[in-house]
């Protein structure tokens, strides 16, 4: 009985979902033990996840592995699982561990419980919250086979630095991948210089009420005095305003940073589906029946042009970012 | 080329949920079911993909018999043949992947398109999960795509980019927003596709791996302090901010 947490590197360390998940899995183990997998990782990870809790982690290394090819990643996922006698595999809910996750459970006969928002039980029965008709309800689930395998909504549980010493690095070579499917990555395209909404701690995010897309400024300069992200409603996105990717909601990116502002959106159904398990909500409207309010912690009824350039001015004061 | 594309039935996004009787699933009385929006997606990429270059689409959804809907849809879009596997009401993401993958184990499509979520379980689940039951490479949140001989090349969503990827064909790829913009089917389709045939087919005998112990309604634990809009009230806010929630 034991944990394996997929830990996912970046260029400063491990991303932050990866060390949510480590304090994840430190919080129901119990007894059990909990060991992490990485694919080259270097010593700033392993110092990191030694921070965070982790005594030894699973080092894969070679070049393949680069490419993040998720067939293969997911078969040494697996064969490291079994070796530790894992009975939970946690990963991040990003776009890798959500594309590999349902794989690792297919290979280890494991029950899937995916975008979980808590965890109770212990390492050998795991029973997960999970939101589900976009939020509206919340299931528990659990798996009926001996193995689960889990991805974690980001942001949704703390990483806890333990001020652990640096985890021992132990070499792992899955035995031979070559009958499994490829996939070559040819390139990789950075939004470069934005901050994208899935990733970042702070949003704001603008809807129908900046009337066009020549008033985005006054979001960009709330945005920048809090070193948040720009996000948008599908209204907005729809009509041209906004790039795609800045969508939050059902259709858009499912986001929980630590605060959400939402200027001039009315808080329609479907975009709150993507933002309503943030920590804190601060809504900008000025119709005070908009439906946003009732998920707000904070709310100024108000134009957004008159109150979102004293507001940065403000917060600027505070943060000294602008 | 022959192409599988699968498809869901989910409650409408308006829709108030109740929790049923059952304490662990909604109560459908009143709820509207609509085809999953990602996967309009899928069926239009399918059709582009036949009108460029030849071959069939076949539309699959597993459930009940409700699913014959939105298989109704696709057959209106225009879909060659429509496929009903009949299961209850979906229990979990593997037993329903097991049952698309014994059907392309049959039938040998080059390409099996999904929507890159179900909005009702948003399990992201089925796509990876049936590449790995076949065997096949897949790519997951397509935004654009070209299939060249027995290649395929997409761009596929990640956050903060794209990653552009390509394999060979056969594989598993979901469909994102932005792939295209899916046809409305007219009303003398929607007409012709009320009688055309759907086949029916039994489910895969693999057995779920999980189960819902309980649902229950989110309860909401928001402050709602709602201020004016003075001066005042703006530095309120920051204090607000700063000192009760300290995230600021
Ligand atoms: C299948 C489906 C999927 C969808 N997916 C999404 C999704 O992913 N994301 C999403 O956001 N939406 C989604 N929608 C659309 C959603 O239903 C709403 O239409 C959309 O969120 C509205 O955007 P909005 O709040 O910007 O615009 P509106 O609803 O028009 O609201 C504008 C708000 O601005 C306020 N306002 C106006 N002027 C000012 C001012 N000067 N100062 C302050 N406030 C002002 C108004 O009071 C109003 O509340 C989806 C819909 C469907 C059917
Ligand atoms: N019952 C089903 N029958 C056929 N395809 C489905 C079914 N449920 C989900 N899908 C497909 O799988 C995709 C991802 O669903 P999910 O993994 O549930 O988020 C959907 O967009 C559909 O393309």
């Amino acid at each position: 009985m034991s944990i394996l947490v997929v830990l996912e590197s970046q260029a400063d360390g491990l991303k932050r979902t990866s060390c949510e998940a480590i304090t994840a899995a430190v919080d129901v183990a119990g007894g059990a033990a909990v060991t992490g997998i990485i694919f080259n990782g270097s010593q700033q990870h392993l110092a990191m996840a030694g921070a965070y809790g982790l005594t030894t982690v699973l080092n894969v290394s070679g070049d393949e592995w680069s490419a993040h090819p998720s067939a293969r990643m997911a078969a040494a996922i697996s064969e490291a699982a079994t070796k530790v006698g894992a009975t939970l595999v946690l990963f991040g809910a990003n776009s890798t561990g959500k594309n590999i996750a349902p794989r690792v459970a297919v290979r280890l006969s494991a029950g899937f419980l995916p975008d979980c928002v808590a965890l109770h039980g212990s390492a050998s029965a795991i029973e997960a919250t999970r939101p589900v008709y976009a939020g509206k309800a919340l299931v528990n689930v659990k798996s009926t086979t001996s193995t689960t395998v889990a991805t974690l909504r980001p942001n949704l549980f703390t990483a806890k630095n333990v001020g652990g010493s640096a985890a021992a690095s132990e070499a792992f070579a899955p035995s031979q991948t070559s009958s499994l499917p490829s996939l070559q990555v040819t390139n990789v395209t950075r939004n470069e210089g934005q901050l994208d909404v899935s990733e970042a701690d702070i949003i704001v995010s603008g809807g129908r009420g900046l009337k066009g897309p020549e008033h985005f400024n006054l979001v960009e300069n709330l945005a920048k005095s809090l070193g948040a992200a720009v996000g948008a409603s599908r209204a907005v996105v729809d009509a041209g305003w906004r790039p795609h990717r800045e969508q939050v909601g059902q259709t858009g990116k499912t986001v929980s940073p630590t605060v959400y502002v939402a200027c001039g959106i009315s808080g329609a159904v479907q975009h709150l589906a993507g933002m309503s398990s943030s920590k804190i909500i601060v809504a900008i409207n000025k119709d005070k029946d908009a439906p946003i309010f009732s998920v707000a912690d904070y709310g100024i009824v108000g134009d957004v042009f008159e109150v979102l350039p004293r507001l940065t001015t403000a917060i600027s004061a505070v943060t000294g970012k602008n | 080329m022959n192409i599988l594309v699968c498809i869901s039935q989910v409650p409408d996004t308006t829709t108030k949920v109740a929790v049923g009787a059952d304490g662990t699933s909604i109560n459908p009385a009143g709820v509207k079911f609509i085809l999953n929006p990602y996967d309009e997606f899928a069926i239009e990429e399918g059709l582009r993909l036949r009108e460029k270059h030849g071959g069939s689409v076949t539309a699959v959804s597993v459930g009940p018999d409700s699913v014959k809907e939105v298989l109704r849809t696709a057959l209106a879009m225009g879909v060659d043949t429509a496929i009903h596997i009949k299961d209850d009401l979906r229990a979990d993401s593997f037993t329903v992947a097991s049952s698309i993958a014994e059907l392309a184990k049959e039938t040998s499509p080059e390409l099996v398109i999904f929507g890159r979520q179900s909005i009702d379980f948003d399990s992201f689940a089925l796509p990876s999960m049936v590449a790995e039951l076949l065997g096949w490479a897949d790519i997951p949140m397509v935004s654009a795509l070209t299939v060249e001989g027995s290649n395929i090349t997409a761009e596929s969503d990640i956050e903060g980019g794209k990653n552009s990827v390509s394999c060979a064909l056969p594989c598993v790829i979901s469909a994102q927003k932005g792939l295209n913009d899916p046809r409305y089917p007219k009303l003398p389709d929607i007409m012709k596709a009320k009688s055309k045939p759907i086949a029916e087919r039994a489910a895969s005998s693999a057995q779920p791996r999980v189960a819902t112990t309980s649902m229950t309604l989110p309860v909401s634990k928001r402050l709602n302090k709602v201020l004016g809009d003075s001066d005042a009230d703006v530095q309120e806010l920051v204090r607000l901010l700063h000192e009760e929630a300290k995230v600021i």
